[in-house]
């Protein structure tokens, strides 16, 4: 689905210790290095490559801690339209 | 407090008057008059403290003695299970009476509500009421030298051997009153090879710590909170690591509750200077009745800015009132950006209202050796833009806007 793009804005963004094409799909990303910081870059870079806009209440923590809580998200969003 | 503070202690206390025994005594009384006794012992020793750069026993024996330490812990514990917004309401009482004083208080209380709030476990339960009773004072460790001022960045780690203990070497820039506490919490990568940002918090006994002095303590204000430079090596047990993620528990209380307190201790010296400022006022009104005196429209004007300081302060800390643990609302970016807003905004505020505060004053408060002196306050207040860097916060809050869709509530 999302897995390769969101791959691609973390490798660009997350600035993980580990590559982030080996990270699993459930890791928590921020234990594998993923500041505050790092993850709002990574927000905008998803807003940017799914053309979105997360709202509010998707802007927590949980939302981002996940290639699969990021897929989980993206695709509700895209369900929306 | 510790052994060594009781021993000195005992050179300005009754020594017979032990006060672990007094607990329920000191109970009757109401908080506002306890801390109307301890807010006296805070002002007669703050200029020797100032002075001689040396930590506020008299203050703090007083404290202790007055079961002010444990304000925040549940009454099961034996606390008195207080609200954050009753405790910096303390922490500005101390900031009017002596600025190192309210720190110290404000940092030991910091270091509580994180054990409060984020100690979910028998062993933090215990430790909560060891705490109370003993009437312990806790310090904390977070900045590290090598890792550029950001406390939500460890290159320490916890070493764990065989037997459930841990082994911890922290180079530390700052420590405030590593000496006199009883516990220190501190920061560190969750495991040598876990990421800088993966930390937790360790509770460490100051009796199985070893600390060595590596810079002097002779700054320009706040300097009786004792913070010079120290390599932390501590052992304990692998249970006294926090339950939780220290990202979690600096996001949910203790990075709010060090700016809520802070700031609580920053307004007490603003208004301590407005104080004086009216003092000066009101006398040279005295002089000739039927003119107002030229201060009087800075005076006018100074009350509004304290007004608004006022509130900010108190607005921030109903919201953690307001917010327990786990809610939604600390996680969220308005909320951060009001309790970085509120630090910044603080620190600056209590620089400005002292400055405008001595011009008012004129000479009488420019002078050292005078009851209106703004000496201490002018040189306390400097230290306040600099406990994490004004700068840093608002770059966090810069990127924070950047995803921000809801402004500040």
């Amino acid at each position: 689905m999302h897995e390769d793009t969101i791959r691609q804005v973390l490798t660009e963004h997350a600035r993980l210790s580990a590559d982030a094409s080996s990270v699993g799909t459930q890791d928590d990303l921020y234990a594998a290095g993923m500041t505050s910081h790092a993850s709002v870059n990574v927000m905008l870079g998803l807003e940017d490559a799914f053309d979105i806009e997360f709202p509010d209440e998707m802007l927590r923590r949980g939302t981002f801690e996940s290639i699969s809580s990021i897929s989980t998200a993206i695709g509700s969003l895209e369900g929306q339209e | 407090m510790t052994q060594d503070t009781a021993t000195r202690e005992s050179t300005t206390e009754d020594a017979g008057n032990h006060v672990a025994d007094g607990i329920s005594d000191v109970r009757d009384r109401s908080l506002e008059e306890r801390v109307t006794e301890v807010v006296a012992v805070a002002k007669e020793f703050a200029d020797a403290v100032d002075r001689d750069a040396r930590f506020p026993m008299e203050a703090m024996s007083a404290i202790a003695k007055q079961g002010l330490l444990s304000l925040l812990i549940p009454t099961e514990e034996g606390g008195e299970e207080c609200t954050i917004t009753e405790v910096a309401s303390v922490c500005r009482q101390l900031g009017r009476a002596c600025s190192s004083t309210g720190l110290i208080y404000a940092m030991h209380q910091n270091q509580l509500a994180g054990l409060v709030r984020h100690g979910d476990n028998e062993r933090f339960a215990q430790h909560r009421r060891r705490i109370a009773a003993e009437k312990l004072l806790v310090a904390s460790s977070t900045t590290e030298i090598g890792i550029g001022g950001d406390v939500r960045r460890s290159t320490c780690a916890v070493e764990p051997d065989d037997n459930g203990n841990f082994h911890l070497e922290k180079n530390a820039p700052v420590i405030s009153y590593a000496e006199y506490a009883d516990i220190i919490m501190v920061t560190a990568r969750k495991s040598v090879e876990a990421a800088p940002n993966d930390q937790v918090m360790v509770l460490v006994e100051r009796s199985a710590t070893k600390l060595e002095q590596t810079r002097a303590w002779d700054p320009l204000g706040f300097r009786g909170t004792c913070s010079p430079g120290w390599i932390l090596n501590a052992d304990g047990s692998a249970e006294d690591i926090m339950p939780q993620p220290f990202e979690r528990i600096s996001a949910h209380t203790m990075l709010p509750c060090a700016h809520i307190f802070w700031a609580s201790v920053w307004l007490g010296m603003a208004e301590e200077s407005v104080r004086k400022a009216r003092v000066y006022v009101q006398k040279a009104a005295r002089k000739s009745p039927g003119t107002t005196p030229p201060g009087a429209l800075r005076l006018a004007e100074l009350g509004i800015h304290l007004q608004a300081f006022q509130s900010y302060v108190s607005d921030a800390a109903r919201a953690i009132d307001d917010n327990p643990p786990g809610s939604d609302e600390l996680d969220s970016i308005p909320f951060t950006i009001r309790m970085n807003g509120l630090k910044v905004y603080a620190s600056e505020q209590v620089v400005d209202i002292i400055n405008r505060a001595m011009l008012i004053t004129g000479i009488e408060g420019y002078r050292l050796d005078s009851d209106l002196s703004m000496g201490r306050l002018m040189r306390d207040a400097r230290g306040a833009a600099l406990m994490v860097n004004n700068d840093r916060i608002l770059n966090h809050t810069a990127s924070l806007e950047l995803i921000n869709r809801r402004g500040t509530k």
